[in-house]
């Protein structure tokens, strides 16, 4: 029987032929992500295992990204044993302030994951790097200890569901709103324990970034991973951000499939979650008016510098609307520079918005924007659980960079124009 | 193995947010992380729980974020398993590498009743309605992990 593309990388990384759906297997990892909050649980197990080196200095990295620049005493004390840890070990890809931006946002722009990689990370959102090819999956802090000592993950291989995905997107619609409405569609726990493997000619119409978005959002609905196949955009990006050599995967035509779910790009609209599941997608054919006091476009979801020029070109020569607080967060440092450079920052601080320098901050209710009782956001992140950005009584709609574009100037969620 | 313990019963999708909150996380100490836990749910959990008593909850338990603080605040708050319809998946690994015994399992339970756990003969009997379910044992590999005492001991002989 043939193996799907996600099968195909695993066993290519445990020296197997072939692997089989519910199979359990010691796979190797080509890289082993931490974050500032879940890597000290990590070096604390890491160390009480007496385990005094990493197997691979490259292949480990740490990214300070929720609570940085450290919003506290407690969280500066636990990027502290996460700065004196990759100091002590020589982890070469370690990005503290200055050098970091959102960890998924981060990777795949210094080049360290390429298609055919095998990465886990102490991150539910670490599927992102499916858009180029690559498995990744998030796992907890002991997962990424015992991958930091020895070089080893144990998976369960998943078994898939197919989006074959057909026609192209229609203007002012994006990969968050596809990811938002097949969340819809097969609701939070629609893929659990298996992959999502994007597939079919309509996949060459989306973009990198896009991609990167839909992967990341695979998580939302219960997914190990979110996969893409490679095509020559995939190829392009690998080799324009890095040095290392892809390593193309294809599904076989006979891979077995639990389901196979056909999506027309084209009948896609620009979709919202509603609080408090991702799965409540609602679209503006019948939408209450909502009003707003905070919108954020930000996130390892959708802080891109696409993202930042879909909402600038709709705020450019405009004002967001009076009593809305507007957090624009360029995910990095480069993009950060790129957007002051084409002239994104300006607009968006014209248009009466704050830009901060790269973190998670209120996309995990940490800082930088925390909502009191009974208020609502729009963000372009990718979660709207009670209490994800701050009061258990504040709410939170997700939505695309355009609608929260559109939604700031408009004082309530409206869809882009 | 086997466990008995009084019931506190949840729903669907109890995520990871309300497990642990964000903004207790900037501190990974056991007994910090219990004094919160559930606290966006069931804000008198903490008061309530006692050692040994068992959660029990809908599908998808432990949704969202892969903070494996959320296990370890259910852990170090006393709570002795967690049976659910089903697990999200990075919950489900992280209760095993921390040593958290889970169960998946389909069962009618409702919120005070005393239940057992018998991990071996994988049976979840309801003492209270005289009740009894079966549930699959985990694969090999996963209960060397739980016997070994989690993933980091099995790994280093027990060093850990
Ligand atoms: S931006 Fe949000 S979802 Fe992404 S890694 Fe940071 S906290 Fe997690």
């Amino acid at each position: 029987m043939g193996m799907t593309m996600t099968q195909k990388i695993l066993a290519a990384h445990c020296g197997k032929q072939s692997v089989n759906a519910g199979e359990i297997i010691m796979a190797d990892v080509d890289l082993a992500l931490g974050n500032d909050i879940t890597t000290p649980v990590a070096i604390n197990e890491f160390e009480k295992a007496g385990c005094t080196k990493v197997f691979d200095k490259n292949k480990v990295t740490f990214v300070l990204d929720h609570f940085t620049p450290n919003k506290d005493i407690k969280s500066a004390e636990q990027s502290k044993q996460i700065r004196d840890f990759a100091r002590q070990m020589g982890v070469v890809n370690f990005f503290d302030v200055g050098e970091m931006g959102i960890e998924h946002a981060l990777l795949p722009e210094k080049g360290l994951v390429v298609s055919g990689d095998l990465v886990i990370g102490a991150d539910s959102h670490t599927c992102t790097y499916g858009a180029l090819g690559a498995f990744s999956t998030g796992v907890g802090s002991t997962d990424l200890a015992a991958a930091m000592a020895t070089g080893k993950v144990w998976l369960k291989v998943p078994a898939a569901i197919r989006f074959n995905l057909t026609g192209q997107l229609a203007p002012h619609v994006y990969g968050k709103d596809l990811a938002l409405h097949i969340i819809g569609l097969i609701g939070v726990d629609g893929a659990l324990y298996k992959s999502m493997e994007f597939s079919g000619e309509g996949v060459s119409t989306i973009s990198i970034s896009d991609r990167l978005c839909i992967a990341n959002m695979a998580i939302e609905a219960g997914a190990k991973n979110g996969i893409f196949p490679v095509d020559q955009q995939t190829l392009d990006f690998v080799k324009e951000h890095g040095s290392r050599q892809p390593v193309v995967c294809q599904a076989d035509p006979d891979a077995e499939y639990e389901r196979v779910i056909e999506i027309d790009l084209s009948q896609v609209v620009q979709t919202v979650a509603f609080p408090h599941l991702p799965e409540n997608a609602r679209t503006f054919t019948d939408m209450p008016e909502i009003k707003i006091d905070q919108v954020v476009i930000g996130s390892c979801t959708n802080g891109r510098l696409e993202d930042l020029q879909i909402a600038a070109e709709i705020m450019k020569g405009k004002k967001v609307a009076k009593d809305v607080r507007v957090i624009i967060i360029p995910a990095t440092q480069k993009i950060y520079l790129e957007a002051m450079e084409m002239g994104l920052i300006r607009t968006f601080i014209e248009a009466g918005c704050v830009v901060s320098t790269p973190t998670c901050g209120p996309c995990l209710g940490g800082h930088m924007g925390i909502l009191a009782k009974g208020e609502r956001c729009v963000a372009t992140t990718n979660r709207n659980f009670v209490g994800r950005m701050g009061h258990t009584q504040s709410e939170v709609y997700l939505a695309s960079p355009a609608v929260a574009a559109a939604s700031a100037l408009a004082g309530k969620i409206a869809p882009a124009v | 193995m086997k466990l008995k313990g009084t019931v506190f019963k949840y729903g669907d999708n109890v995520d990871t947010d309300v497990i642990i909150p964000a903004r207790y996380l900037n501190t990974h100490n056991h007994q910090e992380l219990a004094a919160h836990c559930l606290e966006d749910l069931d804000s008198s959990f903490v008061q309530r729980v006692k050692q040994g008593d068992i959660i029990v909850a809908g599908s998808n338990f432990g949704s969202g974020s892969s903070r494996e603080h959320a296990p370890i605040a259910i852990k170090a708050s006393g709570v002795g398993a967690v049976v659910a319809k089903s697990f999200a998946r990075i919950f489900y690994r992280n209760a095993i590498n921390i040593g958290l015994p889970i169960v998946e399992c389909d069962a009618e339970i409702n919120e005070a009743d005393q239940i057992e756990i018998d991990f071996d003969n994988g049976k979840l009997h309801d003492i209270t309605k005289n009740q009894t379910w079966d549930f699959a044992p985990f694969p090999d590999f996963l209960q060397q992990i739980i016997a070994a005492g989690g993933l980091l001991k099995s790994i280093s002989g027990g060093k850990a």
